[in-house]
C-alpha cells in the first residue's frame, strides 16, 4: 500500500541539526522503507532524509521549522517517528549542546 | 628574523605538558595507479571499507562522547552521497586517490565557508575522513608519536586524538585549529593540554629544535621551544601546582570576586574567537573586557557581514553585560597578508590604530560592523596602540562619519562608548591628555615590554619583562588614580590580570577591574580572595 504523509516540527536543539542529531535522524529514517525527505520551507527544496551528507547540508539552526514528508510503505509512521525525535530534542539534554 | 622561541596561541584545554615535539604534518604518501578503471574503483571501495572497519573498531572501545564523533564519521563514509562522486569520476580516467580527494575537498569547502562556528569546526572531521581513506589507499601506516610528546601541526584529526595514548602525558599545539573543534572538546573532557591559533609564523615545518624538549603551557596558551634551564624550572613549578590550584579555584568560579577585606573586584574575560563563548557560562564573569578581532583578519581583511555576525554573536551571548571589542590590532607579532607592512622593527612601527588610520578603507568596514552590532547588546569599543590624542580624535571622527552614513541609509546602528588601550608609555605617563575618552584599558603586556624595552617573545630578556617592576606598577597606579579623579573607568586586560602572582600588586595599585583568559577565571577569583586590599 502506498501512502503519503507530511509534518512540520520546530528544531529546539541548541546548535540545530548538527552531527550527533543528524546521525540519529538518518539512522531512524533508514529504518523505514518509505522514501523520506526534509526541507526548510514548505515549497522545498527537498533533501533525502536518509543521507547524512544532505541532512547536514541543510545547516538547519535552532528555531528552524523542519518539514518532513514521506511516501511509500508506513509513510505516516516514518514521519511521526522522525518528528517525535526532533520534538524530544534528539534525546539529548540541554547540557549536551556544549560538549557534543 | 630568527625563529621565535616562545609562541602565543589560545588555550583550548588548560594544563601543562613537557616533552619532545612531534610533527603531525607529513607529506602524502604516493599512490600507485591501477591498470583499469574497474581496478581503481575496487581499490577505492576496499579503502573505504577498511577505513569504516577501523572506525567501527574504535567505536567499540570509545566512551559516549567519542563514539558520537566516530559514528558521525562512519555514517558519512556509508553515505553514497559522499562517496558517489569519486566513483563517477574514475571511469573518465581519474586515479582513485585523486577522485577521492576531489570529491571530499568539495564537501570540505562547504563546511569551511559556513558562517556558523559549529559547522566550520566540522571541517576537521571531514578532513579526517578524507585522510583516513587516502591512507588506506596508499597502505601508509600512521607513524606513532613517542609517549608524552607534544603533537604539533596545522590541525589534528579526531581519530588521531583518540588513537593516541595520553596516559604518559603529552599535549597538542596547533597553528590553526579551533576551540570549538571535536578534538578541543575531547581534550577538555580528558584533561589533555591543548593550544590553538599559533598562526602562520613559528612552529614552522622546521622548528628551531625539531626533536628537543618543548614546554606547553596551555593554561596561558603558550609554548616554549628550546627552553632554558630557568624556564624549565619555572614551568615545572607552575605545572606541579596546577591541578591543586584548579581544584581549589573551582569553588570560586560561580561566586563574585571579593577580597579578604570585602572589596568587590570585577572580573571579565578576554576572548580571541567568538566560538570561545560557547564554553563559558556568562554568570561566572562580569562581561568581556577584551574581544580581539585579529582572528577575523587571518588571511585577509574580512567583509562587513562576517564581522557584524561575529560581534553580534558575542553581544547576544553577554546579554546586558558589557562587551569591549578592540579594533584590529594587526602588525607587531600579528601580520596580516595584504594589510600589514614588512618592517625591520614591527613592534615600534605601523601597528594597531596607526595601521587602521593609515588604511581607512579597511578601518571603515570594521567601524560600520561595530556600529550595526551595537544595537544587539552592551558594546564598548577601544583602540589599540594610541600614543597621542590626535589618533583618538581621528578614530572617533571616523565613527561619527560612518554613523551618519548608516543613518542616511536607514540602517539600525548605535554609537558605543569609545575608549583606549593604555599600552604606549606616553599615555601611561600623561593620561590627563585623554580626559575625553570613555574608558581606559591597560594592556599590561605591551606596556611592560615598552617600559622595560624587553620583547615578550625573547627568552633572553624574559627576566626583564615583569609587570611587577616598580616602574610599571607606578604607571598603572597613576593611570588608575587619574581615572578615579576624572571619573573615567580603568580596567586591565593583559596576562597579568589572570596571573595569581601579579594580582595582589595590581589590586594594591588601585585596580578593581581585571579581564582574564577564560581558563584563568576561577584561579583569578581565588587569588583575589586572598588579597588583603
Amino acid at each position: 500500500m502506498s501512502a503519503f504523509a507530511e509534518a512540520t516540527v520546530l528544531i529546539t536543539h541548541e546548535v540545530g541539526l548538527h552531527a550527533r542529531p543528524s546521525v540519529k535522524f538518518t539512522k531512524l529514517a533508514k529504518s523505514f522503507a518509505a522514501e523520506v525527505e526534509i526541507a526548510l520551507a514548505a515549497n522545498g527544496p527537498w533533501f533525502d532524509a536518509k543521507s547524512i551528507v544532505k541532512v547536514m547540508a541543510t545547516r538547519a539552526p535552532k528555531g528552524t521549522m523542519l518539514h518532513i514528508r514521506a511516501s511509500g510503505e508506513a509513510a505516516t509512521e516514518a514521519v511521526g517517528a522522525l518528528a517525535e525525535l526532533v520534538r524530544r530534542d534528539f534525546d539529548e539534554g540541554a547540557g549536551h549542546a556544549r560538549t557534543a | 628574523m630568527p625563529e621565535p622561541l616562545r609562541l602565543q596561541g589560545i588555550s583550548a584545554s588548560a594544563g601543562y605538558a613537557e616533552g619532545p615535539l612531534f610533527n603531525l604534518d607529513r607529506g602524502p604518501a604516493r599512490y600507485t595507479g591501477k591498470a583499469t578503471a574497474g581496478e581503481e574503483k575496487a581499490a577505492l571501495k576496499a579503502a573505504i571499507a577498511s577505513a569504516s572497519d577501523r572506525l567501527a573498531t574504535l567505536i567499540e572501545t570509545a566512551d559516549d562522547e567519542a563514539a558520537g564523533i566516530l559514528e558521525f564519521q562512519l555514517a558519512m563514509l556509508e553515505d553514497d552521497a559522499l562517496t558517489g562522486p569519486a566513483f563517477v569520476a574514475i571511469p573518465s580516467g581519474v586515479p582513485a586517490d585523486m577522485a577521492w580527494r576531489q570529491a571530499l575537498d568539495a564537501e570540505i569547502a562547504g563546511y569551511e565557508t559556513s558562517d556558523q562556528d559549529y559547522f566550520r569546526a566540522r571541517a576537521a572531521d571531514m578532513r579526517d575522513i578524507r585522510d583516513r581513506v587516502l591512507r588506506a589507499l596508499t597502505e601508509e601506516q600512521e607513524s606513532a608519536a613517542p609517549a608524552g610528546a607534544i603533537l604539533y601541526g596545522e590541525d589534528i584529526a579526531p581519530t588521531r586524538f583518540l588513537e593516541t595514548d595520553w596516559s604518559a602525558g603529552g599535549g597538542i599545539a596547533l597553528r590553526a585549529g579551533s576551540t570549538a573543534s571535536h578534538v578541543a572538546m575531547l581534550a577538555r573532557s580528558r584533561g589533555v593540554p591543548m593550544i590553538v591559533g599559533l598562526g602562520v609564523v613559528g612552529l614552522g615545518s622546521s622548528p628551531a629544535n625539531p626533536n628537543g624538549l618543548a614546554l606547553l603551557d596551555a593554561e596561558h596558551g603558550g609554548i616554549v621551544l628550546a627552553p632554558s634551564k630557568a624556564e624549565i624550572e619555572t614551568f615545572r613549578r607552575s605545572s606541579s601546582s596546577f591541578a591543586a590550584r584548579r581544584d581549589k579555584a573551582e569553588a570560586y568560579l560561580a561566586k563574585p570576586a571579593v577580597t579578604r577585606a570585602g572589596t568587590t573586584v570585577r572580573v571579565q574575560v578576554n576572548i580571541a574567537d567568538p566560538s570561545e563563548v560557547d564554553g563559558i557560562d556568562i554568570a561566572t564573569c562580569d562581561g568581556v573586557g577584551l574581544m580581539r578581532t585579529e582572528f577575523l583578519f587571518g588571511k585577509a581583511p574580512p567583509d562587513e557581514e562576517t564581522q557584524y555576525r561575529a560581534y553580534r554573536k558575542v553581544l547576544e551571548w553577554a546579554g546586558e553585560k558589557p562587551v569591549t571589542i578592540r579594533t584590529v590590532d594587526a602588525g607587531g607579532d600579528k601580520p596580516v597578508p595584504g594589510f600589514t607592512v614588512e618592517e625591520s622593527n614591527p613592534f615600534l612601527g605601523l601597528r594597531g590604530i596607526r595601521l587602521s588610520l593609515a588604511r581607512p578603507d579597511v578601518f571603515r568596514v570594521q567601524i560600520r560592523a561595530l556600529l550595526r552590532a551595537a544595537v544587539h547588546g552592551n558594546l564598548k569599543v577601544m583602540f589599540p596602540m594610541i600614543a597621542v590624542t590626535e589618533e583618538y580624535q581621528r578614530a572617533a571622527a571616523l565613527f561619527a562619519e560612518e554613523q551618519a552614513g548608516l543613518i542616511a541609509r536607514g540602517i539600525a546602528q548605535k554609537m558605543p562608548p569609545l575608549g583606549i588601550m593604555v599600552e604606549v608609555p606616553s599615555v601611561a605617563i600623561a593620561p590627563d591628555a585623554f580626559a575625553d575618552v570613555a574608558f581606559f584599558s591597560i594592556g599590561s603586556n605591551d606596556l611592560t615590554q615598552y617600559v622595560m624595552a624587553a620583547a615578550r617573545d625573547n627568552a633572553a630578556v624574559a627576566h626583564l619583562n615583569s609587570v611587577r617592576h616598580p616602574a610599571v606598577l607606578r604607571l598603572i597606579a597613576a593611570v588608575t588614580a587619574f581615572g578615579l579623579r576624572a571619573k573615567i573607568p580603568v580596567s586591565l586586560c593583559g596576562d597579568a590580570g589572570g596571573d595569581p602572582a601579579s594580582i595582589p600588586a595590581l589590586l594594591e595599585a588601585g585596580l578593581r577591574d581585571l579581564s582574564v583568559a577564560p581558563a584563568q577565571l576561577a584561579m583569578a577569583k581565588a587569588a583575589i580572595s586572598d588579597v588583603a586590599v
